[in-house]
C-alpha cells in the first residue's frame, strides 16, 4: 500500500503557510463548537494522520452539494478536501472520466476497503430496477450498493441522499429513495440542505480526520453540532417575531423595515439548520437577512409541505387541496349547521309529542 | 292527584316538605313530583374543578393557539425590544397547556381514587354487546326514530363515546404533540426533549407536527361544540338533568320508571 500523504503535506505542497494552515485550524475548532484546547489537536491529526480517502458518487441530484462544497469559506478547507476528494473518486470534479473513472473507484474500494468514506450526492430511483439513473452503464443503485459495502461510514450529502429531495416528491415516479433506506448496515451521517452550507460539509469531514469518529448525531441522523437548532431559534428577526411584528406582504413597510417574515410562511420555526448562525456565501448572508423567508430545504419532504408561503402543510383530501385552518372551519361550519337543522327538528319533534299527548290526556 | 298512590302515603310522607308548603308556592302537583324524583350525585368535586380548569384552559389554548397559527394584525406599540405581543400569546399558550395536562393527570389519578363515574371516560366497553346495543338506541334518539331517551346515570354511551375519543385520546394527542413542539423550543437536551422529542422523529417534520396539532385543535372545537349543543338539548329533552350536574354533581331524574 503506497503511503498517503496527510493534510499538512497537501497543504504545503499547495503553497500554503504554516501560520494559514494554524489560522484554518483555530476557525474549524470554533465552527464545530469546540474549545481552544482542541486547535493543537486538529492540528496534530491533520499534520500526522494519513488522509482519509473519500469515493464521492452522484445518483439522482443537481450537483448542488458540489457546488456548495467548493465554495467552503476557508479557502484552505476548500484546498485541502478538494485535494484530497479528487485523489480518488468524484466523477464531477475529477480529472479522469469513462473508463479510467470508473477504474479509479475499484482501484480505491480495493486499496481501502474498510477505511474510505462514501460521500453520496443524490440518491438512487429503484423504479425500474434503477434505470433512471444510469452511471458507467449500469444502474446507480447497483454502484451504490457496491461502493458501500466496504465502506467505513457513509455521508448523505443534501436533501436527495438524506430524504429524497424533489425527486421523491409525491407522487415520486422513479420510486427515488434516500440513501439510509437502501443501505440499512452502515453509520449514515445525513447532511441536508438543499444544498448543505459549505462549512457545515467541510466541518463534518473535518471532524471525522480529526477524531476518527462520526460526529454526534441527532435523532434524525445529522451532527448535532449544525442542526440541534431551528433557523428560528438563532434568527436576528427573532424579537420581532416575539414582538408580534410581522411582514404583511411583499414590499410593505414592514418588510423594509425587516420585520419578522412569519407570516410570510417563512419556514424558520420548522427548520434544523445553521444557516442564521454560519450563513452562505462566506457568512455573507442567509435566505432571510435578504428579506425572503426561509423554504426549509433541510426538511423531510419539504416538496410535499405545501407552498414555501404557506404556514400550514396543505392536506389532500378528496382531491381538494386545503391546509387544517380550511378543514377545521369548513368542519366546524358544517356542524353548526346540522345542529341548527337539529334544534330545529328537536322543538318540531317536541312540539308534536306534547300534541299527541295532550290527545291522549284527553281521550282518557 | 292520582288515586292510586294516596293509600300509600300517610302525612308523614309530606311532612319534610312542610317548608315547601308553607311558602305557599308549592301544589299538591309539585308536592308528589319531589317525591318521585330521585337524583344520584355523580361528579365528586375534583372531577368538577377539572371540568372547569379544562375547560378554561381548552380555551385559552384554543384562542392563543389559532393566533399562534395566523398571528394578530403587525403592532409597532414600541420598539421590538419592549413590546412582547406575541411572546406574551405562545407563553399563555404554554401556560395553559401546563395547566390542562397537569389537570389530565390530576384527572388519571381521580380515576382510581374517585367513585365509579370517575372511571367512565378512560374506557369504551367494546366487548359489552349491552353497551352497543345502547349506543345504537342513543343515536337512534338523535335521529328522531326512539320517542324517549333512557335514563343514564353518568355518559350515555353516545357521550361516553366521543368523550373517550375526543378527551381521553383527543387530549393526550394534543399533549404529546403540544408537547413535541414545547421541546423544539425548549433545545436539545432539555428534559422535554427528552421525554417528547421521539415525536418529531416520527412525524418526520417540524411543518407537518404543527399541522397535526393544528387539525388537533379543530377536533377538540368541533367536540365543544357538539359537547355544548347536546347538554343543552339534553338537559330540555332527556328525562336527567345535564347542565347543574356539572356544577353541583347531582344528577336528578324526572321520573321514577324503571326504563
Amino acid at each position: 500500500m503506497p503511503e498517503i500523504e496527510t493534510f499538512y503535506d497537501v497543504m504545503r505542497r499547495q503553497g500554503i503557510t504554516r501560520r494559514s494552515f494554524m489560522k484554518y485550524c483555530s476557525l474549524t475548532a470554533a465552527a464545530l463548537g469546540l474549545g481552544p484546547s482542541f486547535v493543537p489537536r486538529i492540528a496534530h491529526a491533520m499534520e500526522t494522520k494519513p488522509r482519509t480517502p473519500v469515493i464521492w458518487v452522484h445518483g439522482l441530484e443537481c450537483t448542488c452539494c458540489s457546488e456548495s462544497f467548493i465554495r467552503s469559506a476557508h479557502p484552505l478547507a476548500k484546498d485541502v478536501v478538494l485535494s484530497m476528494i479528487s485523489l480518488d473518486y468524484d466523477d464531477t470534479l475529477m480529472a479522469a472520466a469513462g473508463h479510467q473513472a470508473e477504474a479509479a473507484l475499484q482501484d480505491t474500494i480495493d486499496r481501502y476497503k474498510g477505511n474510505y468514506i462514501l460521500a453520496v450526492e443524490g440518491n438512487p430511483p429503484l423504479n425500474e430496477d434503477g434505470m433512471f439513473c444510469i452511471v458507467g452503464g449500469k444502474p446507480f443503485v447497483e454502484q451504490l450498493r457496491h461502493a458501500a459495502e466496504h465502506a467505513k461510514a457513509i455521508i448523505s450529502w443534501g436533501a436527495c441522499a438524506s430524504y429524497g429531495c424533489v425527486q421523491a416528491a409525491a407522487p415520486n415516479p422513479t420510486r427515488a429513495t434516500p440513501v439510509h433506506k437502501v443501505i440499512t448496515d452502515k453509520p449514515i451521517i445525513k447532511v441536508p440542505g438543499c444544498p448543505p452550507i459549505a462549512e457545515v460539509m467541510t466541518g463534518v469531514i473535518t471532524y471525522m480526520l480529526t477524531f476518527d469518529r462520526l460526529p454526534e448525531l441527532d435523532r434524525q441522523g445529522r451532527p448535532a453540532m449544525f442542526y440541534s437548532q431551528r433557523i428560528h431559534d438563532k434568527c436576528y428577526r427573532r424579537p420581532h417575531f416575539d414582538a408580534g411584528q410581522f411582514v404583511e406582504q411583499w414590499d410593505d413597510e414592514y418588510a423594509r423595515k425587516g420585520y419578522c417574515l412569519y407570516k410570510m410562511g417563512c419556514k424558520g420555526p420548522t427548520t434544523y439548520n445553521a444557516c442564521s448562525t454560519i450563513r452562505w456565501n462566506e457568512g455573507v448572508s442567509f435566505p432571510i437577512q435578504s428579506g425572503h423567508g426561509c423554504i426549509g430545504c433541510s426538511e423531510d419532504g419539504f416538496w410535499d409541505q405545501g407552498g414555501f408561503y404557506d404556514r400550514l402543510t396543505k392536506v389532500n383530501a378528496f382531491g381538494i387541496e386545503a391546509n387544517a385552518d380550511k378543514i377545521g372551519a369548513t368542519a366546524a361550519g358544517v356542524l353548526g349547521a346540522g345542529i341548527a337543522l337539529h334544534v330545529a327538528a328537536s322543538a318540531l319533534k317536541s312540539a308534536q309529542k306534547k300534541t299527541e299527548d295532550n290527545k291522549t290526556k284527553e281521550e282518557a | 292527584m292520582s288515586q292510586r298512590t294516596k293509600p300509600h302515603h300517610t302525612l308523614e310522607d309530606y311532612l319534610p316538605m312542610e317548608a315547601s308548603r308553607l311558602t305557599g308556592d308549592a301544589t299538591a302537583k309539585d308536592l308528589e313530583s319531589i317525591r318521585l324524583r330521585t337524583a344520584v350525585y355523580v361528579y365528586e368535586v375534583p372531577v368538577r374543578i377539572w371540568h372547569w380548569v379544562n375547560a378554561a384552559a381548552i380555551l385559552v389554548l384554543a384562542i392563543t393557539g389559532y393566533l399562534i397559527g395566523s398571528p394578530p394584525p403587525t403592532m409597532e406599540i414600541g420598539e421590538a425590544t419592549n413590546q412582547f405581543v406575541f411572546g406574551y400569546i405562545r407563553f399563555a399558550h404554554f401556560t395553559a397547556g401546563m395547566i390542562l395536562t397537569i389537570g389530565f393527570f390530576a384527572r388519571i389519578y381521580w380515576a382510581f381514587a374517585g367513585n365509579s363515574h370517575a372511571r367512565q371516560m378512560f374506557y369504551v366497553p367494546v366487548w359489552n354487546p349491552r353497551w352497543w346495543k345502547e349506543l345504537l338506541y342513543e343515536v337512534r334518539w338523535y335521529f328522531f326514530l326512539e320517542k324517549e331517551p333512557k335514563k343514564f346515570v353518568g355518559h350515555n354511551p353516545l357521550a361516553h363515546l366521543a368523550m373517550f375519543c375526543f378527551i381521553t385520546l383527543g387530549m393526550t394527542f394534543m399533549i404529546i404533540t403540544g408537547f413535541a413542539l414545547y421541546a423544539e423550543g425548549a433545545g436539545q437536551g432539555s428534559f422535554f426533549d427528552g421525554a417528547f422529542g421521539w415525536v418529531l422523529g416520527l412525524v418526520g417534520n417540524s411543518q407537518r407536527l404543527h399541522t397535526l396539532h393544528h387539525l388537533g385543535m379543530w377536533a377538540i372545537l368541533i367536540f365543544v361544540i357538539i359537547h355544548v349543543y347536546a347538554a343543552i338539548r339534553e338537559d330540555i329533552m332527556s328525562r336527567q338533568s345535564m347542565l347543574t350536574t356539572i356544577v353541583s354533581g347531582w344528577r336528578s331524574f324526572r321520573d321514577n320508571r324503571p326504563n
